[in-house]
């Protein structure tokens, strides 16, 4: 941050200044240099921020009449529903916002795969990033069992049986993470509290996620550095503030269309069945934006190493900066690279599938083939490319017409502009 | 780049499709399809369809079938049957609940108010169980949200029964459903011709009587289904007009940014 310099007008201002540099905080906010050439992949920050806080502050509201104990959980989310005074908006509003989050996250994530985002200097950034994804999957899965409908119960149940897979203690965990000898509402009393305080972690972790930003400064479509401030650049206010609000608006859109005309598409008929252990739904599947993961757990026949390979999905994501040798970052620049990226993202499309499937004949076939590849990809694809690709020259400055229509990267650039 | 996109995208519906194909491969037929009032942008109730609807459940679903999320208030309130107030304390107080204890410690039994909830006719699900052969008839309240196929899935399932294939042995006391998975239901089948005698003269096919006692149900489940549709239909034009303002307020404010990009 480099406005030490900034002096408020007013005298009082100074003098507050002066003891908490809050107005200087805000300056930094509002002249922070932006490359002027993101696209609009890049209003999904923006975009993630206020579905966090949406979700922070339905989810309030929610609390307020929401009682977590097992007998009384389905009937007290059926009150929000039928007796609080818009309960059903906002209910339909955390529910459904909890699939434009991840919608918005996955976006976010793949911009920044796109982009090369995660490379130096920007490390940090990213490894904050992949711990509040992992936070968000685990606020998303508890959120998901308070309802105490059929899948809420048997989600919950699978997933905590997943660490019985862990040798000699494995029984001993599941017992203490349930506060029982089964998923009972010890459970959901815990799983309420958590609920209620990861976001709250998540809300933190965004504010180094953009502390860490604000200190090399944003990446951008190009992927080279920008002398910051310069003619490469723009005040964040109000150049990046409208085009991040209009974006928000058309996102805003089509998260309305769910709450109001499609609220229940995304989630799952069982779960309008009030929970009962005696009783297991044909396919237990968790919410869309787990498939993927759900489908790399079942495609591994041994099951602590099923778990482990779930979990190693996420590390590899972690550890990616390393991964990936090459200096480039934008894959506009990568030929090889662009067209790798596009096979992940089917890759991890085809996982998603697989996960609603039940894992049999060819869907597991399918589904192995695809775990394996997206190891393959972080783990051999991504260090080896960086030796091996010939990249295209990179231009001087983003101003500087290097960039001409014959790439195709360039237009594509263009058509998301 | 296009390019790409386009197979992603034709890649990504063929799986979808092939998914869809699977699902209702698990189910036997295709569903039975009605063109439901309360469904599209500006869907509501059929007041006149939900009123008769109320009636058949009370008649002939009420016997099992309990819908302890609703109360008799419901029946009077904006957006649902719209009985008058009074038509709906009449309908309340047909029904005998136990209250109390009283000031001397004892329970008494009294008729139902506008605020209780919908009686139920079993004590609990032992006695529902014991009833009904061992199965428990589940509770309607939120039943068309809670099965996969939603109202058209009730729908046909109120249709679906039929005598069994020659191959198909059926047990005393279940029941051959086309549409239920499985095909087997504990449910006899509920409606016959002419069964309930509608006030407003509608005849009481079975047709109709499903179709009434549906919608009905798909009112309990989503109890606020038109003022839903009628704030989000606000609410998205109000979005896109400021989606509309604040795009030309940002194409105005980076016309300024020098060369454009």
């Amino acid at each position: 941050m480099s406005d030490h310099n900034y002096v408020p007008s007013s005298k009082l201002g100074k003098w507050f200044n002066d003891r908490l540099p809050l107005l200087s905080l805000s300056a930094h906010l509002r002249e922070y240099p932006t490359p002027k050439n993101l696209n609009y992949w890049w209003t999904f920050g923006g975009i993630l921020t206020f579905c966090l806080l949406g979700q922070i502050i339905t989810g309030i509201v929610l609390a307020m009449h929401y009682v977590a104990q097992a007998d009384l959980a389905f009937e007290s989310v059926e009150h929000i529903m039928r007796d609080v005074n818009y309960g059903w908006l906002i209910r339909y509003f955390h529910a459904n916002g909890s699939s434009m989050f991840f919608l918005a996250v996955y976006i976010h994530i793949f911009r920044s795969l796109y982009y090369g985002s995660y490379k130096s200097p920007r490390e940090v950034i990213w490894i904050i990033g992949m711990i509040i994804y992992f936070l968000m999957m685990m606020t998303a899965f508890m959120g998901y069992v308070l309802p105490w409908g059929q899948m809420s119960f048997w989600a919950a149940t699978v997933i905590t049986n997943l660490f019985s897979a862990v040798p000699l203690i494995g029984e001993s965990i599941t017992n203490w993470l349930w506060g029982g000898f089964a998923v009972d509402s010890p459970t959901l009393t815990r799983f309420y509290a958590l609920h209620y305080l990861f976001p709250f972690l998540i809300l933190g972790l965004v504010i180094l996620h953009i502390w860490a930003l604000h200190v090399p400064g944003n990446n951008n479509p190009v992927g080279i550095e920008v002398k910051k401030p310069s003619k490469d650049t723009v005040p964040f206010h109000p150049y990046i503030v409208i085009k991040d609000l209009f974006a928000l608006l058309v996102f805003l859109t089509l998260f309305a269309f769910f709450v109001f005309y499609a609220p229940n598409l995304l989630g799952h008929a069982d779960n309008y069945i009030e929970a009962n252990p005696l009783v297991t739904p044909t396919h237990i599947v968790p919410e869309w934006y787990l498939l993927p993961f759900y489908a790399i757990l079942r495609s591994i026949p041994d099951k602590l190493l099923g778990v482990i390979a779930m979990f190693a999905s996420i590390f590899v994501l972690v550890i990616l900066p390393w991964l990936d040798t090459s200096k480039i970052r934008s894959a506009l620049f990568r030929p090889l690279y662009r067209q790798f990226y596009w096979l992940l993202v089917l890759d991890v499309l085809v996982l998603g599938y697989m996960g609603a499937l039940p894992p049999e004949g060819i869907y597991l076939l399918i589904a192995r083939v695809a775990t394996a590849y997206y190891f393959i990809h972080f783990l051999v694809i991504l260090p080896v490319l960086g030796f091996k690709e010939k990249t295209i020259p990179l231009p001087l400055s983003i101003s500087e017409p290097v960039l001409n229509e014959s790439i195709d990267g360039a237009q594509n650039n263009k058509m998301s502009t | 780049m296009k390019f790409y996109f386009k197979i992603i995208f034709i890649l990504f519906i063929l799986f979808a499709f092939n998914n869809q194909r699977i699902e209702a491969g698990e189910k036997n037929k295709e569903l039975l399809k009605v063109d439901w009032s309360f469904k599209g942008i500006f869907g509501k109730f059929d007041r006149a369809s939900l009123q008769r609807g109320y009636q058949v459940y009370s008649e002939v679903c009420a016997s099992c079938h309990s819908m302890k999320l609703l109360s008799y208030r419901n029946l009077a309130e904006k957006g649902g049957p719209e009985f008058s107030k009074e038509q709906a304390k009449a309908i309340a107080s047909n029904f005998e609940l136990t209250d109390g204890p009283n000031s001397d410690g004892e329970m008494f039994t009294r008729s139902a108010k506008l605020s209780d909830k919908f009686v139920e006719p079993y004590q609990n699900i032992e006695e529902a169980k014991a009833s009904n052969g061992g199965s428990y008839p589940p509770d309607m309240s939120v039943l068309v949200k809670a099965r996969s196929g939603g109202a058209n899935y009730i729908y046909s399932v109120l249709l679906g029964y039929d005598n069994p294939p020659s191959d198909v042995t059926i047990a005393d006391g279940v029941y051959y459903n086309t549409y239920m998975i499985g095909n087997k239901i504990m449910m006899p089948n509920p409606l016959s011709e002419g069964l309930v005698e509608y006030n407003d003269g509608t005849k009481a096919t079975k047709e109709q009587m499903a179709k009434d006692v549906v919608t009905f149900l798909a009112w309990a489940a989503e109890p606020h289904l038109e003022a839903r549709h009628k704030i989000g239909f606000k609410a998205i034009i109000y979005l896109i007009i400021l989606s509309i303002l604040a795009y030309f307020s940002m194409k105005r404010l980076w016309s300024r940014v020098e060369p454009e990009v």
